[in-house]
């Protein structure tokens, strides 16, 4: 499985928070993979790429990931602002994602306040500052959420043309969204 | 006119310059304390610095010494419990003033530099103070402008500051330091409530009206200048300490930013 192209080998995951959630699971990510996780409510998709990204614990098993790879996350929950006052721009600046591939509907946005964005322009500007940062692995939880059918099909196209340089584990319910971008899936069952 | 050229003369000179730099700083700092929802923290470590001062002076130590060593020990231990929040700093915080108190009431070489701490007198600021406060500003201009970013994605992203090999804890004890530091250095200046009150006031101005990250530093920084020179004028005119008098100018100042939030036209523009 393990190989020296890939970026990230998981070999008997067992993962979660006081207890295992997910797991054991063994698969590896090269580049130019989109992984569609696909798995009902509960089979810990989230777990998965929080343990990826080092936000869960992993009780058994070990992630090889080769040196030097970065990894961005885009997290299901919404951003806590808290009021403070950061811009889109600040915002994509601190990931380093570049602002200038923005849709043409986005980008007078990126000046404007993150908390007087309407909920699926944050969405939007949450997973474009993940999406366009500059690394090697994007995971995606939900980037759909809120989202419009036009910002839907922009970041559907984004991440095919992503796809051979990146590589990509993505959750999505938005099973006609996930379809349009996966190479291949990884199905956590019941 | 009159009042100008007094506060121009040498006496106060020193005193106002030294007041000028921990006005610019510490709405800054209280920018950041803001952002971790450890605003807290400004009032717990000058609390320590107020303690830390009158113990220095007890053991012959000047006092800014013994406001640092106290704030960043301080800083330091809660650094190493590796919590965020405001427990710790709470509990710091009491610690300071009863301890503060008891050497006030039992000490009496402490009472005279526990009312300049308590009250605020920054007319007794001199040379030294303004050196510390001179130091501590090229401190903060050399570290801040590198942990900003880090301090606001740990923040808004932190998981992606995780899984980019990051350390959170670091990032936090150099801030956490570099705050302690500051309200050391201010609070043996301008005193207890006037020190946190430069920290918090400007800055919950400022996270409401700023127009993003950058505009609001410069809007809590400009409230905090201006709030600090009517101050000094004030109290100087009128013949009160300082401490109180820019306490309440900062209190007008914040009733003030909440009463134009409340009329649409003075609300910040939605694009800028």
């Amino acid at each position: 499985m393990h190989h020296d192209g890939c970026l990230l080998n998981v070999e008997e995951l067992s993962a979660g928070y006081a207890r295992p959630v997910v797991g054991p699971i063994s698969f590896s990510v090269d580049r130019g993979d989109v992984i569609g996780v696909r798995g009902p409510n509960g089979s810990g998709k989230s777990t998965l790429l929080n343990a990826l990204a080092g936000g869960a614990h992993i009780f058994s098993g070990v992630v090889h990931r080769r040196p030097g790879v970065r990894i961005s996350h885009q997290q299901q929950a919404a951003l806590q602002l808290d009021n403070v006052p950061l811009s889109g721009r600040e915002l994509l600046a601190l990931t380093g994602a570049d602002a200038r591939d923005l849709p043409d509907w986005m980008a007078p946005l990126v000046r404007k306040r993150l908390d007087r964005l309407s909920g699926g322009q944050l969405q939007f500007m949450q997973v474009w500052a993940c999406l366009r940062a500059p690394v090697d692995i994007v995971l995606l939880d939900e980037p759909t959420n809120n989202v419009d059918p036009q910002g839907v099909r922009h970041l559907q196209l984004q991440i095919v043309a992503m796809r051979p340089t990146h590589a990509l584990l993505v959750i999505s319910h938005d099973r006609a969204f996930l379809d349009g971008i996966s190479t291949r899936s990884i199905d956590l069952g019941s | 006119m009159n009042l100008f050229f007094h506060i121009l003369d040498p006496m106060f000179r020193w005193p106002l310059l030294t007041g000028v730099i921990f006005a610019a700083l510490l709405p800054v700092l209280g920018m950041y304390l803001r952002l971790r929802q450890e605003w807290l923290a400004a009032l717990a470590f000058a609390q320590v610095a107020a303690a830390g001062s009158l113990g220095g002076a007890i053991v012959g130590v000047p006092p800014q010494v013994g406001a640092l060593a106290c704030t960043c020990t301080a800083a330091a231990f809660k650094g190493w419990l590796a919590k965020t929040g405001n427990n710790g700093y709470a509990l710091l915080m009491i610690t300071g003033w009863a301890a503060a108190i008891l050497m006030l009431a039992n000490v009496p070489i402490a009472e005279h530099l526990g009312h300049a701490l308590f009250d605020g007198q920054l007319y007794f600021t001199g040379v030294t103070h303004l050196a510390f406060g001179a130091a501590f500003l090229l401190v903060v201009a050399a570290v801040l402008p590198w942990l900003s970013r880090k301090l606001l994605l740990e923040r808004m992203f932190p998981d992606f500051f995780r899984a980019s090999g990051l350390s959170a804890w670091k990032f936090h004890l150099i801030f956490d330091l570099l705050v302690a530091a500051g309200l050391a250095l201010a609070t043996a200046s301008i005193g207890v409530m006037g020190a946190f009150g430069l920290v918090f006031v400007p800055s919950m101005i400022a996270y409401r009206i700023g127009p993003n990250w950058r505009g609001a530093l410069w809007v809590a920084t400009g409230i905090s200048l201006l709030a600090y020179v009517a101050a000094f004028a004030l109290a100087f005119a009128v013949d009160q300490p300082f401490g109180p008098v820019l306490v309440l100018v900062l209190a007008a100042l914040a009733a003030f930013g909440y009463l134009a939030q409340l009329m649409p036209r003075w609300r910040a523009p939605a694009s800028l």
